[in-house]
């Protein structure tokens, strides 16, 4: 089957999503998805951010589809085409799907230990205002305290049921899920349990924003000032690859290796992710690379500072000289007051 | 005096009993369907009556009946949708009541159509005393054969259950009664698959109105052409309105469709005219969700002809001078209505039932309900106006299910054609503090101070 997004083929075979068909052929027509998980089932439609306009069925049935399409759950179809990026009406439905997510968001990104990995800011970034026409008092949540591993931050969620799939499809036994309805809708477990299974940690890396966190991580550090390695151990319960982030000679987290669309390469067990914090724990692979405008490149390793060279000796000592005599200023004659009889 | 097919039999003393329904010709057209047409002669009927969809969306339901999937061999479902809960609305609650085993004759005959073999009437959980009535009914039904193995000594079998929903509006959505139906929560589904496709437990399966589903005995009985006769164009049969507002007779009404909107407002027939002889200032035609009309657009449409109560007629116009016939809501205001108090007071009602599923329904909803409370508590901007014309077409077609339409309709209509309104409210903060603000001083009165 052939597609045509934003002007550019591709052959997808039948039963690929838009999404799916954008992403092979990559760059800046992918649409942004911040709900939609490949790796799990029913993911998808709910953030409403990927909509994109399909101005031609297919060969069959050219006529253009009337609404934006959720380009994550729209399958091809033979000889489709959508615009992405090249449609005012995308980038305009974008621009207020961006701006409803942010109207509840607390936007407290300077504490949370989420920022320069959150797919919220990336789309923020992207698709946001600078200014907010939303004056009313945000809704908020009671802290609810889930664990001694997981923080869940209500206030930042953004409901898009990522973590209800995971343990729904990887664990058994769900003990949370979403509460209530509407703008007060809630991830929850029921009468407060904790989420205790060998496999819950992976909630954290399927959150695209900040609403749930490692707590063996917190306030730890900002994600940009640890150096990402790639690691493996013989794991049993898992595949034990997993990405861990150092600073200096401690590791201070481990995650799975996620892709360049933020989405896990293969899920990690609890053991891996919160209790193996020692190096001799780990066969640490080498650097882990991230999508060119990642802030995470910005950390020290990645960047090296310009060498300064200077020319001679000599030019050492003379300046080290005039250094030593501007610090102790001994050509500075002693500035007295009026008492002093020097 | 119209034709009245669903409620011709309503004040027959007793008429809630199996008995007296019997006895007064019920259940006649199962026994017509069963023993003299195959299941496809039946859908056929119903199509050419051209009996649209009585729940809200006017889609027709012959053809709705024709897109289940017969081939896959999996078992097929028929299900009632009883959750009627758009505000303004409340004539399935007035069927089933009065008359529920005209419903439950309506199933069978429906059931054996479509071939399902179990079907059930999903109920929303305020009606707990008409849920009653209709269990009582099936038991009576179970009881005298036709319900269970072999009715009337024939291979077909059918089980109908009703379930009670637990108090959601957005569980009168198909996908999210199905949802809700099979015990999860009632959260739309992202279509396609269609439930004529995929729907209960991934089986083909057929959502329909009560209303829909109890003109279908009457269609059997008498062909889907005499039902055609009835109507204009392509809004055939009778409707039943459910009138209320500033009238004087509210209720339940059967029309047939093509009555003026004029003689239906004010012959003694129907509504009466209006409470206390008050002047008419705004309609909405249809629930809580279609646009409402201001007096001068409600007799005539823009073109200038007479407005009827049809699916055409009303929505003559688009959504400029337009509006719905919807489910039948019909609620009529006079002067001393405040729209903004009635706009606000729809708006929560959509922020409190939105589902919380996709993104501009959850967070649209919440912020045009704290927008329309601020202007109706006298704290609003001139700007606010703007924004909300500006939050509304933002949710509107951007949504899993038609609830972010439905949400955003109102409130667009009512800026359209209250615009003065709305500024008065920020203007004159301190005139509106009071409750009822326009009934000693209504608009038309203060509308040179805007």
């Amino acid at each position: 089957m052939k597609v045509t997004i934003d002007g550019q083929e591709i052959e997808v075979e039948p039963g690929t999503t838009i999404l799916q068909a954008a992403r092979m052929i990559g760059g800046d027509l992918v649409p942004p998805a911040m709900c939609y998980y490949s790796k799990l089932k029913g993911s998808g439609g709910k953030c409403r951010c990927c909509l994109v306009e399909v101005s031609k069925g297919s060969d069959a049935d050219p006529r253009p589809m009337p609404k934006l399409m959720a380009s994550c759950v729209t399958g091809c179809m033979d000889g489709m085409e959508v615009n992405s990026t090249a449609s005012p009406r995308v980038e305009e439905a974008r621009k207020s799907v961006t701006e409803f997510l942010l109207i509840n968001h607390p936007l407290d990104c300077p504490v949370c230990d989420q920022a320069g990995e959150c797919d919220l800011q990336n789309l923020s970034f992207q698709h946001g205002k600078s200014e907010t026409r939303f004056i009313e008092e945000k809704r908020t949540f009671e802290p609810e305290d889930i664990g001694d591993k997981i923080q869940l931050h209500m206030n930042r969620c953004i409901l898009c049921q990522r973590c209800v799939q995971v343990a729904d499809q990887l664990t058994d036994g769900r003990v949370h899920g979403v509460m209530n309805r509407g703008d007060h809708a809630q991830i929850s477990t029921c009468i407060s349990t904790a989420i205790d299974n060998e496999f819950s940690g992976n909630m954290i890396d399927v959150c695209p924003v900040g609403a749930l966190t490692d707590k063996t991580f917190r306030f730890k550090s900002r994600v940009w000032f640890n150096k990402p390695y790639n690691a493996h151990r013989n794991c049993d319960k898992c595949c034990g690859k997993t990405t861990v982030w150092m600073f200096g000679d401690e590791i201070q987290r481990v995650t799975a290796r996620k892709d360049e669309y933020h989405e896990v390469e293969d899920f990690i067990c609890n053991t891996c992710r919160f209790d193996k914090k020692d190096v001799k724990d780990w066969v640490i692979e080498g650097p882990r690379k991230f999508e060119k405008f990642s802030v995470i490149n910005r950390n020290k390793y990645a960047i090296h500072p310009p060498k300064v060279e200077i020319q001679t000796e000599d030019q050492i000592l003379l300046g080290r000289e005039q250094d030593m005599k501007k610090i102790s200023m001994v050509d500075v004659p002693l500035k007295t007051n009026g008492n002093s009889k020097s | 005096m119209g034709r009245k097919i669903l409620l011709d039999k309503i004040n027959i003393p007793g008429i809630k009993t199996y008995e007296v329904y019997r006895a007064n010709g019920g259940y006649a057209s199962v026994e017509k369907a069963l023993k003299t047409l195959t299941p496809d002669e039946v859908t056929e009927e119903v199509k050419t009556s051209g009996l649209r969809g009585r729940g809200g969306a006017g889609f027709p339901m012959g053809l709705k009946w024709s897109f289940i999937d017969k081939k896959s061999g999996k078992p097929r479902h028929l299900v009632c949708n009883a959750d009627e809960s758009e505000p303004g609305t409340f004539k399935d609650r007035f069927l089933m009541e009065y008359i529920p085993h005209l419903l439950i004759e309506g199933m069978i005959t429906s059931s054996y159509a479509l071939g399902a073999n179990l079907s059930y009437i999903y109920i929303r959980g305020e009606y707990m005393w008409v849920y009653k009535i209709l269990e009582k009914a099936i038991k009576e039904a179970y009881a005298a054969g036709w319900l269970g193995k072999n009715i009337l000594g024939t291979d077909f079998s059918l089980d109908l259950h009703v379930h009670c929903g637990a108090g959601a509006y957005i569980c009168g959505e198909e996908t999210a009664l199905i949802e809700s139906l099979e015990g999860k929560r009632g959260n739309p589904r992202i279509k396609p698959p269609f439930p004529a496709v995929s729907g209960l437990w991934a089986n083909p399966t057929v959502v329909n109105n009560v209303e829909s589903i109890s003109a279908v005995p009457w269609i059997v009985m008498n062909s889907g052409e005499e039902y055609a006769k009835i109507g204009i164009g392509r809004s055939t049969g009778t409707k039943l309105i459910s009138a209320s507002g500033h009238i004087k007779n509210p209720g339940v009404y059967e029309i047939e469709l093509g009555l003026s909107v004029e003689e239906f407002m004010n012959s003694d027939e129907y509504l009466g005219g209006m409470m206390n002889e008050r002047p008419l200032k705004a309609l909405v035609p249809g629930g809580s969700s279609v646009p409402i009309l201001p007096a001068n657009l409600i007799y005539k449409t823009a073109a200038g002809e007479d407005r009827l109560m049809t699916y055409e007629s009303l929505s003559d116009g688009g959504f400029a001078t337009g509006s719905m016939l919807g489910s039948g809501g019909f609620i009529v205001y006079n002067d001393t209505a405040c729209i903004v108090r009635n706009t606000w007071n729809f708006s929560r009602f959509y922020h409190h039932e939105s589902c919380g599923q996709c993104t501009p329904c959850r967070e649209g909803t919440g912020w045009l309900e704290k927008v329309l409370h601020r202007i109706e508590h006298g704290h609003g901007r001139m700007e606010d106006i703007d924004l909300l014309w500006d939050i509304q077409s933002k949710i509107e077609g951007n949504t899993i299910c038609p609830l972010g339409d439905a949400a955003s309709w109102p409130v667009a209509a009512a800026i359209r054609h209250f615009r003065e309104e709305f500024e008065y409210h920020i203007r004159f903060p301190e005139r509106i503090k009071n409750r009822d603000h326009f009934v000693n001083e209504p608009f038309e009165k203060v509308r040179n101070l805007v």
